[in-house]
Order: structure tokens, then C-alpha cells, then sequence
């Protein structure tokens, strides 16, 4: 390439000796440590998979999640007995093609974490970020929200949140985004504590900036990167307890196609016919970990140490 | 100390009066209470006698006062659906899940400290790798799934151990690897991060130096430090798994209060979720308190600090 190229930051540097004359730039040193992170691009590999295969997945397969054939019930995989390739995943006990519901329920799990993330992401963020930038009595509540929270059993409450509530995808994505927001502020109220002391706070308190001002444009961009960490933390228990919400019951409600879900209405066929279970069950625990590996992996990247 | 304790005693009452309050609030948002309990076709009269009967037709202020007041002298109403005191069924399956939790708690423990410090000996080693791989598949695999393949392998296939229900030790060995499964991973990192920490701390290189045998620098020296953070998470984690059994107990229909409560929960018997709920989260409250006092017992920076 010729010519000035543009660096991340607006500066021009020359192609040729960019390298040695001009420190690379944090992003440049991200993506550097991203291509040699094999945890990092396994995980998100995979979730990019995942993401593709939901979205497209009215054109991957040719059946409807929700169409039963009585005549074609529980047909089993492709490699099983019986098995051929019209129903690579063999069929339901109503009939239904289990690749497609299994695909559709990405779309539930998919939806469910992200959302929840979000939520609990903002909320947990914004509880933190005032309790460890205010500090005094404002942190005081803080600690007591997050303790008060901390004391409360997640899974029951959910439950009980679930079956007052209902189980639409609507209701499962707030009351999961409204219960699992304390980590977040854990977090972010530690950093903004840390960064709080810090000369460049100091200098914008001096030169007037307000409260406001100062904790989205000084302390949020520094406390991004753990926030995208606890996100993806975040993300995978809230797939976990959402898949385990519909196991019970009290979830998703049939026959919308959640992973949990399926592996309840296996249950009853799964001394005979265990890929019933086994396959949504695969399904939830690689989404989980391969959301859990690209969350590790953005800790390394993001890590301060050593960037330019 | 004094002052520690105090301040630390403060917290937690406010905490579990605040989460007596949400525990009693939450199934009352669910709507009409009495209407549900008298049934579909009941007369508008009738459901007005039900709601006097519970007390629901007061404000609810006054319900919680006088329910909160009660339950501190043991009495914690009747379920609606087998009209048993409450405070019996409660009694009656706890054990249960304190077995189950204790169980799935020592479980965790045995192996994650073993391994743990194996790993921290030799940071990126072969069991170190092996190590973060298994806490990695422990913390993403699902429960009550994890449930599920235990019984198809080692009731069904192996025919080796019971599948269901809680008469014997034997019924408790799957329920208490599902669980146990899911604390693991933690306490496991925890470990491993305590032990590198302190392995590089001077005092190690000093008994290294002096011609220690490197069992005792190990667990004599380095372990004892490291193990701190350890035992309070696991004050932590047993306060999770008294609430977080409740998958598990379902999945093995193990007869302890988390199932309990998911019958209730199905059941709409609304006095003696609450009172699980209550019982579970005051139970969290005290073992993070003793941890705490644990702590600041061993470790005179955090009660100075």
C-alpha cells in the first residue's frame, strides 16, 4: 500500500515505517491479541455460527418447527436405525423435524441472553458506576441494594417471577434482566473506585466538567471493557436459567422450540431414545461455552497491561 | 472487632428485613389471591369471605407486620394445599437439602482444592490446562441436563445407583455430583489464583531457601494462606446451593425444600413459597456474615482496613 495511511486516532503515519516510528494504537494492539487468542476466535467462531444458523434458518431447513407428521414420529438421526438424511436429527415424539426446532430454539436462547445482558447490563452499570463514582452514603445504598439482591435466591425468584408473570420470551428476557444485574454493579463500581482517584478525573473536576459529563466521557469508556466481560458472563447464565425455566414448566411454553424445552419433552422418551435430550442438551452447553470462551478471551485482549 | 461486628450486624438485619418484604411482596403481585383461592365460579360474596379468612382484605402493611410478627415466634401459617402448618413442612424436608448442600459443598471441595494447587504449581502445565478445561465444561453445563445423562448412564444403562427419590445415601450420590458440578469450577480458580499468589510471596522463597521438604511449603505454608478466600466461598456457596437445589431435587425428586417449592410454585401454595423463599435468603444472609467474622477473625486487615 502507498501513500499516508489513516491511523485509528486521525494521525497519518507513512505506510512504510508506521511501525517503528508510531506506537501501534490500542485497537491495532486488540485485534493483534484477538488473532492470537485461540480461545477467543474458537468462542466467537462458534457464537457467529450459532447467530447465522438462527438467523438463516428458515432457508437451512425445509420443514416448520411447528408441523406435525403422526406418521413420522420419532424417527431417529441419521445415523441411527432407521435414520436417513430427510431428518438429519430424526424427529420428535409429535413428528416434528428436531434440526429445525432445534435451530428455531437458537433463536430463543440467542434472544433470551442478549437481552437479558443488556438489560441487566444498563441497570447493574448505572447502580455501580453511582455507588463507586459518588461514593459516601450514595455507595452505602449501593452495597445494600447488591447485598439485599446477593441474599435473594435467583432461581427460586425467578420461578416464582415466572409463573406470576408468564412465560413469554417478553416476560423471561425482564425478569432475567431485572435479577441478574448485581455483578455488573460489583464490577463497575470496583473500576470507577480505582479509576475515581486518578489525575484524569481530577483534571476534569478542575476545569469544571459535570458529574454527568465526567462519568460518560472519562469513566464509562475505561469501564467498557470489563462490562463487555460480565456481559458475556452474563449472557451464558442467563441461557442456562432461561433453558432451565422451560425445563421446569414454567418457561417458554410449548410448542415454541427452547432448548429446555426440548429436553423436558424428550424426557419421557429418553430411556429409548436419548438423542432426545442429548442434543439440545450439546446445544445450550456449547452456546455456554463458547459464549463463556470469547467473554475470557475479551478480558485478555482488553487487559491495560502492556498496551501501548 | 466491636465496631466490625456491629456495623456488619446492622447490614445483614437490614438486608433480611428488606428481603422479608420482597420475599412476602412478590406473590402478592400475581393479582387477586383470594379470588384464585376461591375458585372459578365462585360468587363475588364468597371470594370477600376468603380474602377476611386470609387476612388479604387488609392493607398490605398491615398483612406483613402481622405475618412478619408471626413468623419470628415460629408460626408461619398453613399451606392452602394440604393445610399443614408450614413451619412443619419446612422442617420436615430441610434436612434434605442441608444433606444435599453439604454434601454437593465437601464434593466440590475435594476436588477443586487437590487440583487447584496442582495447577498453580506449574502455571500453563499439562494439569493446569486440564484444570481451567474442567471448570470451563463445569460451569456451562446445564443441571438439571447434566441431571438427566447421570440418570440415563448410571441408572439406566450401568444400573448402578438409584434414580429417584431420597430414602437412602445411595439416592443422594447422582443429586450431589449434578451440584456439586456447579460450584466447582469456582472454588476451584479461587484456589488456583490464591496459591500462585502466594508462591510467589518472599516468605515461600525463604522456606524454600531454608530446606523445606516441598510438601510443607506447599500445604503447611503456602495452602494455609491461600485458603481464605476459599472458605468464605464456600460459606457463599452453600447459602447458593440451599436455594439452587432446587433443579436438581426436582430432576431426582429428592424430598427436600426446593422441591418443596416448585410444588408450591405449581400448586399456588403462596405461604409456604414465601416462607422458603424467607428461610433460604436469611440462611445466605447468616453464612456471609460468619464468613465475614471468619475473616476478620483470621486476617486483621479487613476488620482494620
Amino acid at each position: 500500500m502507498a501513500g499516508p495511511v489513516p491511523l485509528s486516532d486521525g494521525r497519518q503515519a507513512d505506510a512504510g515505517c508506521a511501525s517503528e516510528t508510531v506506537p501501534p494504537s490500542p485497537r491495532a494492539v486488540m485485534l493483534r491479541r484477538a488473532r492470537g487468542h485461540p480461545g477467543f476466535l474458537a468462542g466467537a467462531g462458534f457464537v457467529a455460527l450459532i447467530v447465522l444458523l438462527a438467523l438463516f434458518a428458515p432457508w437451512i431447513t425445509a420443514f416448520d418447527p411447528f408441523e406435525q407428521n403422526l406418521e413420522g414420529r420419532l424417527i431417529a438421526p441419521v445415523w441411527g436405525a432407521g435414520g436417513s438424511w430427510t431428518h438429519p436429527l430424526g424427529t420428535d415424539s409429535l413428528g416434528r423435524d428436531y434440526l429445525t426446532r432445534l435451530l428455531y430454539g437458537a433463536r430463543i436462547s440467542l434472544t433470551v441472553g442478549f437481552g437479558a445482558a443488556l438489560i441487566s447490563g444498563v441497570l447493574g452499570s448505572a447502580i455501580g458506576i453511582t455507588g463507586g463514582h459518588f461514593g459516601g452514603r450514595v455507595d452505602a445504598v449501593v452495597m445494600y441494594l447488591v447485598n439485599v439482591k446477593l441474599a435473594l435466591p435467583g432461581i427460586l425468584i425467578a420461578l416464582s417471577l415466572v409463573s406470576v408473570f408468564g412465560g413469554s420470551l417478553i416476560a423471561l428476557v425482564a425478569i432475567l434482566g431485572f435479577l441478574f444485574w448485581d455483578r455488573f454493579a460489583v464490577v463497575t463500581r470496583s473500576v470507577t473506585q480505582q479509576i475515581r482517584s486518578q489525575d484524569f478525573i481530577a483534571a476534569a473536576e478542575a476545569v469544571g466538567a459535570s458529574s454527568a459529563r465526567i462519568v460518560c466521557r472519562e469513566v464509562l469508556p475505561n469501564v467498557m471493557g470489563q462490562i463487555i466481560v460480565v456481559a458475556s458472563l452474563e449472557m451464558a447464565i442467563a441461557i442456562l436459567v432461561e433453558a432451565v425455566l422451560s425445563f421446569l414448566g414454567l418457561g417458554i411454553q410449548p410448542p415454541t422450540p427452547s432448548w429446555g424445552l426440548l429436553v423436558a419433552e424428550g424426557r419421557n422418551f429418553m430411556f429409548f431414545k436419548p438423542y432426545l435430550i442429548v442434543l439440545p442438551g450439546f446445544a445450550i452447553f456449547f452456546l455456554v461455552i463458547a459464549i463463556n470462551l470469547m467473554g475470557d478471551g475479551v478480558r485478555d485482549i482488553t487487559a491495560p497491561e502492556g498496551r501501548a | 472487632m466491636g465496631r466490625f461486628f456491629a456495623q456488619r450486624l446492622t447490614v445483614a438485619v437490614l438486608v433480611a428485613v428488606t428481603v422479608s418484604i420482597i420475599g412476602f411482596a412478590l406473590l402478592r403481585l400475581s393479582g387477586d389471591l383470594a379470588a384464585d383461592l376461591a375458585g372459578e365460579d365462585a360468587t363475588p360474596q364468597e371470594v370477600a369471605e376468603i380474602a377476611a379468612l386470609y387476612g388479604l382484605d387488609r392493607p398490605l402493611h398491615a398483612q406483613y407486620l402481622s405475618w412478619a410478627g408471626k413468623a419470628i415466634s415460629g408460626d408461619l401459617g398453613l399451606s392452602l394445599f394440604t393445610g399443614e402448618p408450614v413451619a412443619d413442612l419446612i422442617l420436615e424436608r430441610v434436612g434434605v437439602t442441608i444433606a444435599l448442600s453439604l454434601y454437593s459443598l465437601a464434593l466440590a471441595l475435594a476436588l477443586a482444592i487437590p487440583l487447584g494447587v496442582a495447577a498453580a504449581i506449574r502455571v500453563n502445565g499439562w494439569i493446569d490446562r486440564l484444570a481451567l478445561t474442567v471448570a470451563v465444561f463445569g460451569q456451562a453445563i446445564p443441571n438439571f441436563w447434566f441431571g438427566l445423562i447421570l440418570i440415563y448412564l448410571f441408572g439406566v444403562v450401568l444400573r448402578w445407583l438409584p434414580i429417584s427419590g431420597s430414602d437412602s445415601l445411595a439416592h443422594f450420590v447422582l443429586p450431589t455430583v449434578a451440584l456439586g458440578t456447579a460450584v466447582m469450577p469456582a472454588l476451584m480458580r479461587l484456589t488456583r489464583t490464591g496459591m500462585i499468589e502466594v508462591l510467589e510471596a518472599d516468605f515461600i522463597r525463604t522456606a524454600r531457601a531454608k530446606g523445606l521438604r516441598p510438601g510443607a511449603v506447599l500445604f503447611k505454608h503456602a495452602l494455609r494462606n491461600a485458603i481464605l478466600p476459599v472458605v468464605s466461598l464456600s460459606a457463599v456457596s452453600l447459602g447458593f446451593l440451599l436455594g439452587g437445589s432446587v433443579i436438581v431435587e426436582t430432576v431426582f425428586a429428592l424430598n427436600g425444600i426446593g422441591l418443596l417449592a416448585y410444588e408450591s410454585i405449581l400448586r399456588n401454595d403462596f405461604p409456604v413459597l414465601q416462607s422458603i423463599l424467607v428461610f433460604v435468603s436469611l440462611a445466605y444472609i447468616l453464612l456471609t456474615l460468619a464468613s465475614d467474622l471468619i475473616n476478620a477473625r483470621l486476617d486483621p486487615r479487613i476488620r482494620l482496613g
